[in-house]
């Protein structure tokens, strides 16, 4: 290791509008380590990569990059100069565009010549994969290839980008600090694995990579060291080795968990039906038919691309290619004349996986997100009650703990945890027959997370819960029963005790492996559900 | 080396918003206000003898209730996101109906009246078909549906100015005054209260703003998309053939083309509109005022002495500047709240 760290940062504070979010944090990464940087939402490491993009302002805190000393703020573009270079969650790539287009977006954008020779670019992108030993076909459109790939697209990009403004630099070859923000959040979880060996080949070339996230499990796997925000505050930086999850939490969260208990499994078959699914297919999925039953929560799991979650979005009626029928209150319908208006009035509710683009407005505030579900109960006397709309929004936001609890914040200026727990509210306040989830805790802190959980258990007596999800962790913890879907269809399902983390995981992709015989597997086994209704 | 930090209390959050906060944020709703206020002050002192007369004040808020009208129109669709370029040539259309069916073919008044309003209804249906049914954007149907219905208009007039409308019209339009001001002023304002309460104090008001500014959200939450954005460009339609009978009772007589000279100005007012009162949004008392006070501006500047190319300079300049204005706040709030 160099004698001086790669990035130090002393007394790093930053006040928004009165607010400390950033409060007087020390953060070393030494050169060659992956360096997680742990926290819930709105401890402050959002605002923290921020100063060092140049995006925020800091109010005081130094900053040291190899040794040398760096004026505050950095200006804009100057965390390229200075060898950093950063992946976001949303990745920044151009869906439509093909993979050796993203790759080569920056080069073409500064680019002075007046001819670019994409032939030669194609093949130069396929060079690069192959250094990185990653398989990527560099003429795919973006939204081709799976999430995995794209992570990794991304990460490769922007470690080229630096080493392109290396050479033109003509100074020696340095370390370069690659800030991964998030990276993992929209991946299935059996696929980080790849990502993380390319993480590994990054940092031993000498580079450092500060990996932020909330995933304990992700983080205790990648990095060297940790670094803990709690409310803006350094809580310590820890060695990964010897420290122990209970540890990690207890830093994140400021005390130990209460421990959930996986909620028994209740005798579910004697209690009424709320929903009977009959033979759903649609893009993905094949032939579906499965019962939820008063007061369960039924998990949804499967692979990517498997179609787990085509019934929570074609209960709601929003996936056009729907097809077959479904029972609720007596009636008998078709998925194929279904619509959300028509399932919001049936007693249905859906938080989708994703909530900036399907869920939420973030420019207008808080209130009037969760307001939008019930705008009917407060119009009396030829007029909408607005105060009393206030109220409500104020009155749920305390209710179901969102931070901060004031109703006319723009929604997304909320962090991650504290819009999904509004989005809870915002159908809960309904106490919906169903509720219908997709990745419910996905980009969700740790803490959140069991609020979150709370929230569905304690209305359970009202609402029956169907959850898709690809975190086995989660439906191993919040679920009665897991209905297990192999290539569109339900292959069986897992229930009381048997409904753990690896049992899930094995189920969805021992399917997946035996090819052919699983076809034949998964009709008997579709045969002896129908039967057994 | 992990600190100890002792058992610290988390930041307790202070609910009420910063004061310095809310004082910008009533600065920014009130500066369009304050600077209509302004110039009326200085134009008053400038041109005393013309500007601050009851004459001058009256007609110029006589004059421009077509303009809020058609501006009005506009802003329907534009909050629920979409756009409709075809409201200053309906406004033409409905004057020439009207016209047309009383003065040259002599049907009874009220007639020719309701006609004109079910030729507004029917180019909102056929607007909305195209772009909510099959879906095509709605800047370029309404770009064709403004032409076409001018063509028709030209058609139905042969490129002449239809005269001889029943005196009745001009009489409750401009004839009639109240408080000393023309009807037409007043059905403006009354037109402009419909919008205002409908936009703020109903249901539909807060859904048209949802399904403006996210269609994917407001389908999830269970609001009928669809609906919303096709009973949009149906109001806007008639809204705009309101304003042609406006113009109709205002100049006692239907040409094929003045009506086409609101469209920009209404677009001018209609952003410009929506930095104020309720800034970030389209609204109806926003609407208003960015009206008045873009034609107060070019009425000081003419009696002052300008010729009357300032009113596109003013007009255009002011749908510039408006819009990038809007687009300022945006970005600083979204840096602010993040």
């Amino acid at each position: 290791m160099a004698d001086a760290p790669l990035l130090k940062i002393t007394g790093l504070t930053k006040i928004f509008g009165g607010q400390i979010a950033l409060n007087e944090v020390d953060l070393v990464v030494e050169a060659g380590e992956v360096h997680g940087l742990l926290g819930e939402n709105g401890s402050g490491k959002s605002t923290l990569i921020k100063i060092l993009s140049g995006f925020h302002e800091p109010n005081a805190g130094e900053l040291q990059v190899n040794g040398q000393d760096i004026a505050l703020p950095l200006l804009p573009g100057e965390y390229r100069d200075l060898g950093f270079e950063f992946v976001h969650q949303d990745l920044g790539l151009v869906p439509s565009l093909t993979v050796t287009e993203n790759l080569f977006m920056g080069e073409v954008a500064t680019s002075h010549s007046g001819f670019f020779s994409w032939r030669a670019a194609r093949v130069r992108a396929q060079a690069v994969f192959d250094e990185y030993n990653v398989d990527i076909d560099p003429g795919a459109n973006v939204e081709q290839i799976r999430p995995v790939q794209r992570a990794i697209l991304a990460i490769i990009r922007a470690i080229e980008g630096l080493k392109e403004i290396d050479k033109s630099n003509t100074e020696s070859r340095r370390p370069n600090l690659l800030v991964l923000d998030e990276p993992t959040v929209f991946l299935p979880k059996h696929e980080v694995g790849i990502l993380f060996d390319l993480v590994r080949g990054i940092v031993a070339t000498g580079s450092s990579v500060l990996f932020v996230s909330h995933d304990l499990d992700e983080v205790r796997q990648i990095t060297d060291r940790i670094t803990v925000l709690r409310d803006g505050r350094s809580m310590g930086t820890i060695n990964t080795e010897g420290s122990s999850k209970r540890d990690l939490v207890k830093l994140i969260v400021g005390h130990d968990l209460e421990r959930i208990e996986p909620t028994p499994l209740q005798e579910l078959a004697g209690r009424p039906v709320v929903v009977s699914v009959d033979r759903l297919s649609s893009s993905l999925a094949r032939e579906i038919s499965f019962d939820l039953h008063e007061g369960e929560i039924l998990g949804l799991a499967g692979l990517v691309g498997s179609g787990y979650e085509d019934a929570v979005y074609s209960l709601f009626g929003s996936d056009r290619t729907a097809s077959g029928t479904f029972v609720l209150d007596g009636r008998e319908l078709d998925f194929g004349k279904h619509n959300p208006y028509a399932a919001k009035e049936m007693g249905l509710a859906l938080v989708p996986a994703d909530r900036k683009r399907d869920g939420s407005v973030a420019d207008l505030s808080v209130a009037e997100n969760i307001n939008v579900t019930v705008l009917d109960r407060f119009f009396s006397g030829g007029r909408l009650r607005h105060g009393k709309l206030r109220d409500n929004a104020r009155q749920l936001l305390k209710d179901f703990d969102v931070r901060p609890p004031i109703p006319t914040m723009d929604y997304g200026s909320f962090s991650g945890g504290n819009q999904q727990k509004a989005m809870m509210a915002k159908w809960q306040q309904i106490t919906p027959k169903v509720l219908l989830l997709h990745e419910p805790t996905q980009g969700v802190d740790v803490g959140a997370r069991e609020q979150i959980y709370q929230i569905i258990r304690s209305n359970l007596d009202t609402t029956a819960v169907l959850c898709a999800s690809s975190d086995y962790e989660e439906l191993a913890t919040l679920c009665h029963r897991v209905a297990i879907v192999v290539r569109g269809r339900l292959v069986g399902y897992l229930s009381g005790t048997d409904v753990t983390h690896s049992k899930i995981a094995d189920m969805c992709m021992s399917y997946e492996e035996e090819g052919s015989a699983t076809a034949a597997a998964a009709a008997l086994l579709d045969n002896a559900v129908g039967n057994g209704d | 080396m992990a600190n100890t930090a002792g058992p610290t209390e988390p930041p307790t959050l202070d609910v009420a918003v910063p004061p310095r906060k809310r004082s910008r944020a009533w600065l920014e709703a009130l500066a369009l206000p304050i600077a209509w206020l302004v110039i009326i002050v200085l134009f008053s002192a400038l041109a005393p003898q013309t500007f601050p007369t009851w004459t001058n004040v009256s007609s110029l808020l006589a004059s421009q209730a077509v303009l809020v009208v058609i501006t009005l129109a506009l802003i329907i669709p534009l909050t629920t996101g979409d756009f409709d370029l075809s409201v200053a040539a309906v406004a033409g259309l409905s004057a020439v109906v009207a016209a047309q069916l009383n003065a040259v073919m002599h049907y009874p008044l009220w007639i020719s009246l309701v006609a004109a309003l079910v030729v507004g209804l029917l180019v909102g249906l056929v607007n909305a078909l195209f772009i909510v049914v099959f879906g095509v954007e709605s800047l370029i149907i309404t770009l064709g549906m403004g032409t076409f219905i001018t063509g028709i208009t030209l058609w139905i007039t042969d490129s002449r100015v239809i005269t001889g409308v029943e005196k009745v019209v001009t009489d409750w339009v401009i004839t009639k005054r109240m408080l000393g001001i023309p009807m037409s002023f007043w059905y403006a304002l009354v037109l402009t209260a419909i919008v205002w309460y409908v936009f703020t104090y109903t249901p539909l008001g807060q859904r048209m703003l949802v399904v403006g500014r996210n269609r994917d959200v407001a389908r999830l939450a269970g609001i009928r998309v669809s609906l919303v954005r096709a009973g949009a460009l149906v109001a806007a339609s008639l809204m705009a053939a309101l304003a042609g009978l406006l113009l109709l009772g205002t100049t006692g007589s239907a040409s094929p083309s003045t009506a086409l000279d609101y469209l920009l100005p209404a677009f001018a007012a209609a952003f410009l509109g929506s930095t104020t009162i309720k800034p970030g949004r389209f609204n109806a008392w926003g609407t208003l005022i960015a009206v008045y006070f873009l034609v107060t501006g070019i009425t000081g500047l003419q009696l002052l002495g300008a010729k009357s190319f300032v009113q596109y300079l003013f007009y255009g300049g002011a749908l510039i500047l408006a819009v990038t204005f809007s687009q300022f706040v945006k970005r600083s709030r979204a840096k602010s709240g993040a």
